[in-house]
């Protein structure tokens, strides 16, 4: 633990040298102050800044997760040559990334919403926090394994678009696709399904469901807001964004651990 | 000489009575001479004035059938104990004024209202309160009268078992103003109305529409706010109607509506506001509706326009921050769209006239792939779908080509 720790401590401060990371932080400082000074009401501001986070967050992790891992990899060498288990290693650099990925994103938030002093949306600012970490997480995780599988920088990288293009956009075309197609039956419960596999349609619906979009839906929205909204969905919904951080973590941790440096 | 005496003398007794008579008035209270309304409307005459001290007075139905005005003083309670009508009135140029009137019977049966007005003509209900009835005021086939400065309140839990506030049945010439209605069924209802001025309401939390009229020709409302209904104004089959300066806010459910017009004919919906309603407007076989200089705020639709309307005409409107401005359920087009500001605009200014050199293409693609499929709205803000958007915005292939807006404004018009 104590190594681990010490990993976490060292990667930690080198990841603050990068210049990348001011830019992140300093792109949500600029980004969230202007939709919260601008934006008019608040409501409406988070509702934006939410669409901006489910798609530049999966995009930053991911890219900068795998560039990552990449550039320490002479470091990581280094390191598997003392006595330190290869577990203690994986998340200490794990979480040497996450954590200062997700502490800029969070002060570039939460700065300019302290400062638009307007509190009353704070429960969904909460989730907003809340969503932007966990997709951090989950898409770190991601770009760790797809580095740990890709020698090669270029492909890994490529991968890596590859991944958050297909969550991203590409996803939501296949469940449009998945409407269409089975139109005659009653395919609400199957969309369900379908978004909730996906973290960033997860983050989006959530965060849709919460400013009462649903009643735009008619049938299909009170049916969406009955499970988002009741325990069932925030349990089921939260169960989904934890099991992917632990599988992809996990996954990670064991190409890790079989992986010949 | 005497007998030109004799004439004027006459002449002035007969005037004389007519005179004490016009101004007779019975006064009403727990512990006075007369101590009933009942009683008192025995003893009056046409044109009396029965004063009604404060007290609680529960006499069941009060059948008025002189023209007498009836005078609150600090509102007396006249309750109806959750049975039958309170004042039922069969007599012209009766005045109802001050009254506080409660719990007229909620009936499968029976329309009981507080006030009814039976075929008559020149009434006046000004500066009542009504708590909890079936019906609040309730008028047929009657003309001519005014119902004003009223505060009608109910409980109704359920649509079937709640009537509505203010009820006008093929009735003509009717002036409704500065009324305050919450909870009843429908806040102002009318069918087979003509000429009725509605002014100045407002009518909030009722169960079913804020104001709901069929068949009513030639009528106008102004100033009105329609707030938090459950399904917020409906209006149909009426011509000549003008809807100018409401504001319609917050109608929001899966089934709510800021106005629902269907089949309205040659009218006007002008400097009105709609914020915040899940469907601002929804235009069912319409024609010759002039809808200009409405705001339409953070509503869901902003416009759904059916193909069956036609000869429409929308100017000069401020569409801003709508998920969808406009959405329709056919590629032709027969409603004239020009002048307007939309907040999704994305062209150009090169002369700097104010207007936008590209036109505007209201419907969005995703607005008909929800029209077909409901449930593909849960793709909503998703990257995929504004890239659709945007293709389609380029070179349309499923939106109506021809519904353009060729004059977009570049700022917001006051």
């Amino acid at each position: 633990m104590n190594v681990t720790l010490k990993i976490i401590k060292y990667e930690f401060s080198n990841i603050l040298r990068s210049k990348w990371l001011i830019i992140y932080t300093l792109f949500f400082l600029a980004v969230s102050y202007s939709l919260f000074t601008f934006g008019g009401d608040s409501g409406k501001a988070l509702v934006s800044l939410m669409n901006v986070i489910v798609i530049i967050i999966p995009l930053i992790s991911i890219i900068f997760g795998t560039m990552y891992l990449y550039n320490s990899r002479e470091f990581v060498e280094t390191i598997l040559c003392q006595p330190i288990s290869r577990k203690a290693l994986f998340i200490g650099v794990y979480l040497g990334t996450v954590i200062p990925l997700s502490l800029s994103f969070a002060a570039g938030v939460l700065i300019p919403f302290f400062l638009s002093g307007n509190y009353d949306e704070i429960n969904t600012f909460l989730l907003l926090m809340v969503t932007g970490i966990f997709l951090t997480i989950i898409f770190t995780a991601a770009a760790f394994v797809i580095g740990l599988k890709n020698d090669d920088k270029v492909k890994g990288l490529g991968f890596a678009i590859f991944v958050w293009l297909l969550l991203a956009i590409v996803y939501d075309g296949i469940v449009l696709f998945v409407i269409y197609i089975f139109q005659d039956y009653p395919v609400e419960n199957a969309v369900l399904a379908l978004s909730i596999l996906n973290p960033v349609d997860l983050g989006r619906i959530l965060f849709l469901l919460n400013f009462d979009i649903s009643a735009l839906m008619g049938y299909t929205g009170a049916l969406f807001q009955k499970f988002f909204s009741g325990n069932a969905g925030i349990l089921v919904s939260s169960a989904s964004l934890c099991i992917w951080s632990a599988l992809l973590i996990l996954w990670g941790l064991k190409s890790f651990d079989g992986k010949d440096f | 000489m005497n007998k030109i005496l004799n004439k004027i003398l006459v002449l002035l007794i007969l005037l004389g009575g007519f005179f004490i008579l016009d101004a007779r008035e019975i006064s009403v209270s727990k512990n006075g001479i007369v101590k009933t309304i009942k009683q008192a409307l025995q003893l009056a005459e046409n044109g009396d004035v029965i004063i009604i001290h404060e007290g609680y007075y529960a006499e069941g139905n009060i059948i008025v059938d002189k023209s007498v005005t009836l005078k609150g003083v600090n509102f007396p309670i006249i309750d109806g104990k959750g049975s039958g009508e309170v004042f039922t009135i069969n007599s012209d140029f009766t005045s109802l004024y001050g009254l506080t009137i409660k719990n007229a019977g909620v009936s499968f049966i029976a329309e009981n209202a507080a006030i009814r007005l039976n075929e008559v003509t020149g009434c006046k209900i000004i500066g009542n309160r009504f708590y909890n009835n079936f019906f609040s005021v309730y008028l047929s086939k009657s003309s001519n009268s005014i119902i004003k400065d009223n505060f009608i309140k109910s409980s109704g839990q359920r649509e079937t078992n709640s009537g509505n506030g203010i009820h006008l049945w093929y009735c003509k010439d009717i002036s409704i103003e500065n009324n305050y209605i919450f909870g009843h069924r429908d806040g102002i209802y009318l069918e087979f109305v003509e000429n009725a001025e509605i002014k100045k309401n407002y009518s909030k939390n009722n169960l079913r529409y804020g104001l709901h009229f069929m068949f009513s020709d030639r009528c106008v409302y102004t100033s009105n706010k329609f707030e938090n209904n459950g399904a917020g104004v409906a209006v149909m089959y009426s011509k000549n109607v003008e809807m100018i300066s409401n504001l319609f806010y917050n109608n929001w459910g899966p089934a709510s509506f800021g106005i629902l017009l269907k089949d309205i004919t040659d009218s006007k919906i002008e400097h009105n506001r709609f914020v915040k309603n899940t469907s601002a407007i929804y235009i069912e076989g319409c024609n010759r509706i002039s809808i200009k200089k409405n705001n339409f705020e953070n509503n869901g639709w902003a416009i759904k326009l059916m193909a069956n309307s036609s000869d429409n005409i929308f100017r000069e409107n401020n569409f801003i921050s709508n998920s969808f401005d406009l959405s329709t359920n056919s590629r032709s087009n027969f409603n004239t769209f020009e002048g307007n500001y939309w907040s999704e605009y994305s062209g150009y200014d090169l002369n700097k006239d104010g207007v936008g050199d590209v036109p505007h293409h209201p419907v969005r693609l995703f607005s008909i792939i929800v029209e077909q499929q409901q449930a593909s709205l849960i793709l909503l803000n998703s990257l995929f779908i504004k890239t659709l958007d945007i293709a389609e915005s380029v070179i349309p292939s499923l939106t109506p080509e021809m519904l353009i807006d060729t004059k977009p404004m570049m700022k917001v018009l006051k």
